[in-house]
């Protein structure tokens, strides 16, 4: 247990504390005598996009996973919109890499998933998930079950279950890792314009370098041996130029170059 | 089946055996093997008989009463010992031994446990379905996708809704996969105690007809006894198809 504290330092500065969704603060997760991650601090500023991005094993879903509440960090406390996680909660919703969806169910009954585990009732559950289907460009597809999907589409069920619990913060684990390539740009497309209009706070694990500098708002670049933040990117100019243009825009080229450098020596 | 170019239907394999049968049992060779069109006629005189109905009644009665307690039990047992580490390891190490075991030979101990009725019939139809169900359902729960497991959690799942709404479904295919291998060693079951336990339904009946070389009337209660066996497993393989659409991409 731990038990309550006042905590008057904060090693940032405090006028943008009040801008984050989500904070991490000392993040310890240990599994057995391997350490995944070691005393990491991390700031989600509130409508925007952050990405963790790293070389595999350093930790990037560990932390996905502790901020989701699935796992308990071994040290550390993660606050969203001020109150500290102890397990999952309706203010953070899920995007899985392998899409979890129930098999048996058709793409309504899975967007409206969430939904339906907190009792809203069907008529309104089923109405709020139509919404979102046809968000994420599914409509008509209702009646449909997974396997008759490709795994573009299955995806964009997994996005319309997380978008319609209606959550602050959404939590993608490599959600376009499992889709094809030019899915998944249209993908990436389409949630820079989701960040734009939804007023949501987002948590973006990918391994991509290109797709962290293309989508992302803030990019927390994760190192292994032992597991911390190296760096933060903010990308800021890309994010107001046309996203036709974004992919030879000098700027993007030149992060891209930058993170590769840094990453390039952790990687066998 | 296809045989020199023409596409045979199903079972037609067994037309031959019919053939194959119907000739031993012509040649005269043992008495223990009657002509089959023998055995046939001999089913049709006695299906509608009082004997036989009072037999069909008393075995379809404690069957599907040890099924029922089998599956019933069973299937929630095995969810548990796939979700739960700890049921796990106090249960497996019996399920196992159970599941090999020489059943039969604890069909004295169940008499002097149960007595001589049909509740002793029961449970040894049960003992005998149940250990497969079990191992079934726990490896169905077992295969179930990590992530949906983390996604009933995240979505805010109470432990009552993962197991009814989740579990159950993902485990489905097992599950009925290990309830028909359940049902088809329930009959063995129940026979085993008609003959064992008290002398009554179709076990008597084989007792009867064996004891006095009634051998047409032995083979067709058999013939009886493995039709219904075999309907009870197709409808459970029925059910089982409609369910491995998914079993490939939980």
């Amino acid at each position: 247990m731990v038990m309550p504290q006042i905590k008057e330092v904060v090693d940032v500065p405090g006028a943008q504390e009040a801008d984050n969704a989500v904070v991490a603060r000392g993040i310890s997760k240990t599994y057995g005598s391997v350490e995944a991650l070691k005393n990491l601090t991390l700031e989600f500023p509130r409508g925007q996009l952050t990405s963790l991005l790293g070389p595999s094993g350093c930790g990037k879903t560990t932390l996905l996973k502790i901020i989701a509440g699935l796992l308990q960090p071994t040290a550390g406390e993660v606050e969203v919109n001020g109150k500290p996680v102890t397990g999952p909660g309706s203010d953070r919703a899920f995007v899985f890499q392998d899409f979890a969806l129930l098999p048996w169910a058709n793409v309504l009954r899975n967007a409206a998933f969430g939904l339906e585990l907190r009792g809203v009732a069907k008529s309104e559950r089923e109405a709020i998930a139509e919404k979102y289907i046809a968000e994420v460009g599914l409509k008509g597809f209702e009646k449909a079950y997974p396997h008759e999907l490709s795994g573009g589409m299955r995806q964009r069920v997994g996005l319309a279950r997380a978008l319609a619990v209606d959550a602050d913060v959404l939590l993608m684990d490599e959600p376009f890792s499992a889709v094809d390539e030019q899915t998944r740009r249209k993908f990436q497309e389409d949630l820079l314009n989701l960040v734009k209009h939804e007023n949501k706070t987002f948590i973006f694990v990918t391994h991509s370098i290109e797709e962290a500098v293309y989508v992302s708002d803030q990019i927390a670049i994760l190192l292994p041996r032992p597991s911390r933040v190296s760096e933060i990117i903010r990308p800021a100019d890309l994010r107001h130029k046309n996203v036709d243009n974004i992919r030879r825009d000098p700027e993007y080229l030149d992060i891209v170059d930058s993170i590769w450098a840094s990453l390039r020596s952790y990687v066998e | 089946m296809i045989v020199f170019g023409y596409r045979l239907p199903a079972m037609s394999s067994l037309i031959l055996w019919a053939l194959v049968w119907e000739i031993v049992g012509r040649l005269g060779l043992t008495f223990f093997v009657p002509p089959l069109s023998e055995v046939v006629v001999t089913l049709f005189s006695v299906i509608g008989t009082a004997p036989f109905l009072k037999a069909l009644s008393e075995t379809a009665q404690a069957f599907a009463a040890g099924v029922l307690a089998a599956v019933l039990i069973g299937i929630p047992v095995g969810i548990l010992m796939g979700k739960s580490r700890l049921v796990d390891e106090l249960l497996l190490p019996w399920v196992n031994m159970f599941l090999s075991a020489p059943l039969t030979a604890l069909v004295p101990v169940l008499m002097v446990l149960f007595g001589f009725g049909m509740k002793s019939i029961i449970i040894t139809t049960t003992l005998f379905a149940i250990w497969i169900i079990i191992l079934n359902a726990r490896a169905g729960v077992l295969q179930i996708n990590r992530s949906l497991v983390e996604m009933a959690r995240c979505y805010g799942a109470n432990p009552f809704q993962a197991f009814y709404k989740i579990y159950f479904w993902a485990a489905l295919p097992e599950i009925l996969g290990g309830v028909r291998i359940g049902v088809i060693r329930a009959v063995k079951g129940v026979i085993i105690g008609q003959l064992l336990i008290s002398i009554v339904g179709f076990g008597a009946l084989f007792e009867l007809y064996a004891n006095n070389f009634l051998m047409a009337h032995f083979w067709a209660v058999l013939i009886v006894l493995f039709a219904m066996a075999f309907t009870v497993s197709e409808l459970l393989a029925y059910l089982e198809r409609r369910v491995s659409y998914y079993a490939a991409s939980r």
